[in-house]
C-alpha cells in the first residue's frame, strides 16, 4: 500500500493527487509515496457527532510531511488529513501512517459504496 | 445597469411541518406581495437549494415553484453551491438584471432538513467533501474544530472569545421573530455545553433547520417607479477555494472570503471602513473571526479581540449578525444566504424593527462548505 501525493514537472506536491497541479496547472504525472515517512500534527479534534458508519469519537488530525529531502520537489512540505489511531494526540506530535482496510462502513452513509475506495492511512503517534 | 432589491420575505425558521414545496411557495408568495409585483411580471426565477433530492426525494423544484407561483413562462433555474447556494442565487439574480436579460427577478432559497436524524443530515452535508476526506468520516463541524484549535493556539486567543460570538448572536436572535431560537444564553451555558468537535461545543454550532427566504430584484429605474424604499446591490463577488481543506496554504485564511470581498469592494468603490452592518456566515463561531479577517475588518489573528470588546455587538462599532446569524436564526442551507440578504435589505430600508441599526451600507458574506465557495454582497440604501 502507498500514500500517494501527486507531483508536477515544476515540483509542486499535493495530497491527494489531482489531474492538473493546483499550483501551476501542469499535469501531475508522477507520485511520491509518503507512507514510509513520519509527519507532525498541525491540528486535531475529537469529533463526537459522527455520521452513520463512522467510529465515535472520531479523532482526526491534519499532519505535515517534511519533504525538503526530495530533490524533485520544490515544496518544503505537504499536508494530509486522516483519522488518528488513538484519542491521545497533541499538536506537534510525530506520527507515522498505518494502513487500515476500511476507515468507515461504506454501506451506512449516503454515498454509493462502489463510487470510491474506503481504505487509507491513520496517524499513529510514535 | 443598476440593480435594486425591492422586496423581501422569510418564513419562520426552525422545525417545521411543511416540506420543501410549501416552504418555498410561502416565502415566494410573501415576497411578491412585499414587493408589490404581480406573478406575471416575473421574468426570471432562481431557487437556491442544496439538496432537496437527498433530503426529501423532490427534484426539479424550480419548475415546481414557478408553476405554484404562477410566474410561467419565466426562465427558472435551481442554484446549488452547497451552504452558499443562497449567496450564489443573489449573484445569479444580480447578473440576470445587470445583463439586461431580466427586468424582474425573484430569488427564493429554501431547505427542508429536520426530518432527518442529526447523523443523516451531517452525512448529507459531509458528502460535499473530497472522497479522500469523506472516507475518514470528516464532517464540517470537525473542520471547524481543527481550525478553531489551530487559531486559538497560534494567535493565543482565549476560548472564551468564541463563546462570546454565540452569546452575542443568541442575544440578537431574541429580537428576530423568524429565528429558530429566540433565547439568550449565558457564557457558562456555552462553555459547558457538550463537546462536538473539541475545542468546539454544542453552542459553537448552528442548528439544523427548515425554512425559506426570498428577495425581489429589478433595475434601479423600475425600482424608482415602484417604490421609495429600496436598496441597491452596489458590489458583489464570488470565489472558490481548494476543495480539499488541508491543501490551503494557511488554515486560518479563507481565500474565497478574501477574493470575493475584494471584488465586491472594488465594484462598489468602498472599503471595510465604510460598512455600517454585516451578516457573516456563523455556521460555526470560529467562522465569524475568519470572515471578519477575510473581509478586511480585522487583521489576521485579531478578530477575537472584537468579540471580547463588544465591537461586533448590536451597539458596537460594526454590528455583526443583527438577525441572530445562522447561530440563532438557524441554517436551512439554501435559504441562509438569501436570509442574510433579507436582513441587510431590511436594515437599509428601515424595516428591521427592534433589530434596527443606523445603516446606509451593509455587507453579507455567505460561505459554502468550509470556505470552499464564497459570495460577498454589498448593498446600499437608495438615496
Ligand atoms: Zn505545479
Amino acid at each position: 500500500m502507498t500514500l500517494d501525493a501527486g507531483i508536477c514537472s515544476n515540483g509542486h506536491v499535493s495530497y491527494p493527487t489531482h489531474p492538473l497541479c493546483p499550483e501551476c496547472g501542469e499535469p501531475q504525472e508522477e507520485t511520491v509515496d509518503l507512507s514510509d515517512r513520519t509527519a507532525e500534527v498541525v491540528t486535531w479534534t475529537h469529533s463526537t457527532a459522527t455520521p452513520p458508519g463512522v467510529r465515535e469519537p472520531n479523532t482526526l488530525a491534519i499532519v505535515e510531511f517534511d519533504i525538503t529531502d526530495l530533490d524533485e520537489a520544490s515544496d518544503e512540505f505537504v499536508r494530509a488529513l486522516g483519522q488518528v489511531t488513538t484519542d491521545e494526540v497533541e499538536t506537534g506530535d510525530t506520527v507515522e501512517p498505518v494502513y487500515v482496510e476500511e476507515l468507515r462502513d461504506p454501506e451506512a452513509g449516503i454515498k454509493v459504496p462502489e463510487s470510491q475506495d474506503w481504505g487509507g492511512y491513520r496517524w499513529d503517534p510514535v | 445597469m443598476g440593480v435594486a432589491v425591492i422586496g423581501a420575505s422569510m418564513t419562520k425558521f426552525g422545525q417545521r411541518d411543511a416540506w420543501i414545496r410549501e416552504l418555498l411557495s410561502q416565502a415566494g408568495e410573501e415576497c411578491l406581495t412585499d414587493a408589490g409585483v404581480a406573478p406575471d411580471d416575473v421574468e426570471h426565477l432562481y431557487v437556491s437549494n442544496m439538496a432537496s433530492g437527498e433530503f426529501e426525494g423532490q427534484t426539479g423544484i424550480m419548475n415546481l415553484l414557478a408553476h405554484d407561483l404562477g410566474v410561467l413562462p419565466a426562465y427558472s433555474e435551481r442554484v446549488d453551491q452547497t451552504s452558499s447556494s443562497g449567496g450564489a442565487g443573489i449573484y445569479e439574480a444580480w447578473q440576470s438584471v445587470a445583463s439586461g436579460a431580466s427586468e424582474m427577478t425573484l430569488l427564493v432559497g429554501g431547505e427542508k432538513m429536520t426530518h432527518k436524524t442529526t447523523g443523516q443530515a451531517t452525512d448529507i452535508i459531509a458528502s460535499i467533501t473530497h472522497p479522500d476526506e469523506y472516507k475518514h468520516g470528516v464532517t464540517l463541524p470537525s473542520f471547524a474544530g481543527m481550525t478553531a484549535r489551530h487559531y486559538l493556539e497560534r494567535f493565543d486567543a482565549p476560548r472564551e472569545s468564541l463563546a462570546r460570538v454565540a452569546v452575542k448572536n443568541h442575544r440578537n436572535g431574541v429580537d428576530n421573530p423568524k429565528a429558530q431560537f429566540q433565547k439568550e444564553i449565558t457564557m457558562e451555558k456555552a462553555l459547558e455545553s457538550p463537546i462536538i468537535a473539541d475545542p468546539l461545543r454544542l453552542y459553537d454550532f448552528c442548528p439544523i433547520t427548515d425554512g425559506s427566504a426570498a428577495l425581489m430584484f429589478t433595475t434601479e429605474e423600475r425600482a424608482k417607479e415602484i417604490t421609495d424604499e429600496y436598496a441597491l446591490v452596489s458590489g458583489i463577488g464570488g470565489a472558490t477555494d481548494t476543495h480539499v481543506v488541508h491543501e490551503r496554504d494557511d488554515p486560518t485564511i479563507m481565500g474565497g472570503v478574501v477574493e470575493s470581498s475584494k471584488q465586491a469592494y472594488e465594484m462598489a468603490g468602498l472599503s471595510p471602513d465604510d460598512l455600517d452592518v454585516a451578516e457573516l456566515h456563523d455556521m460555526f463561531t470560529i467562522l465569524e473571526f475568519l470572515q471578519l479577517e477575510g473581509i478586511g475588518v480585522a487583521e489576521q489573528g485579531t478578530a477575537w479581540e472584537l468579540a471580547m470588546d463588544g465591537a461586533t455587538a448590536k451597539d458596537g462599532d460594526l454590528p455583526i449578525n443583527t438577525s441572530g446569524g445562522l447561530k440563532s436564526k438557524g441554517h436551512p442551507l439554501g435559504a441562509s444566504g438569501v436570509a442574510q440578504g433579507v436582513e441587510i435589505y431590511e436594515q437599509l430600508v428601515g424595516e428591521a424593527g427592534p433589530r434596527q441599526v443606523d445603516a446606509d451600507t451593509a455587507l453579507a458574506c455567505n460561505v459554502g462548505g468550509f470556505g470552499n465557495c464564497v459570495i460577498t454582497t454589498i448593498m446600499e440604501a437608495a438615496e
